[in-house]
């Protein structure tokens, strides 16, 4: 199946999870990562459940933050 | 060296300014050139912590700004925050929270209002190196 992953189209296995995307993707540092799918940010705890579906639309955010 | 239009820091000075005395926070994105980082847009974020102490980048304004700068063919170069009330240096918790090595983390001091300080800085755990900042007309 075909998602779109950080704007870019592509082939990977059906079924597969946000968790096995973002190692397939050799995200860096996935604990700080955000992930929406569709505009929708998914729930860290159900990066390990939470299937992909064929089009769908995938971006990963870095958490960004600091304090003076 | 990180060059930046005069206009963008007035925009990030205006912005932190306005969200006084809470921390202002955004992103920067452009293009590099050989060892220097171009800045194109500067983009001011909602800091959803709302605090003078900490900032937070609103995720939807981020995803939103990572789509604007993909369509303008940016790279995301870094971001920036503002220090109400201390100087233009990465606190502990900046270093801390500071995992990209290779993006430049802006910050503004508003500590003496009458003289803003903006510098740029690489954290690589607890190194920190301040970048060479050139504002352009």
């Amino acid at each position: 199946m075909k998602l779109t992953v950080a704007g870019e189209v592509k082939e990977v296995q059906d079924g597969i999870t946000i968790a096995e995307l973002i190692v397939q993707e050799k995200v860096e540092t996935p604990e700080y990562v955000t992930v929406s799918v569709n505009d929708e940010f998914a729930k860290s705890e159900n990066f390990q459940t939470q299937v992909l579906q064929d089009g769908d639309t995938v971006e990963f955010l870095y958490f960004m933050g600091g304090g003076q | 060296m990180i060059k930046m239009a005069k206009r963008d820091y007035e925009k990030i000075l205006e912005h932190a300014r306005a969200v006084l005395p809470e921390e202002a926070c955004g992103l920067i994105a452009g293009e590099t050139a050989g060892e220097d980082k171009i800045i194109h847009k500067v983009y001011c974020l909602t800091n959803i912590d709302h605090s003078n102490e900490h900032f937070t980048l609103d995720p939807r304004e981020q995803l939103a700004a990572v789509k604007d700068m993909r369509a303008n063919g940016w790279r995301p170069l870094g971001n920036w925050h503002s220090h109400p009330e201390s100087p233009s240096r990465p606190s502990e918790e900046d270093k801390r929270l500071a995992y990209d090595s290779s993006a430049s983390y802006m910050i503004l001091s508003l500590m003496d209002p009458e003289r803003p300080v903006l510098n740029s800085f690489h954290v690589q755990g607890e190194e920190v190196e301040k970048e060479e900042l050139a504002l352009e007309p």
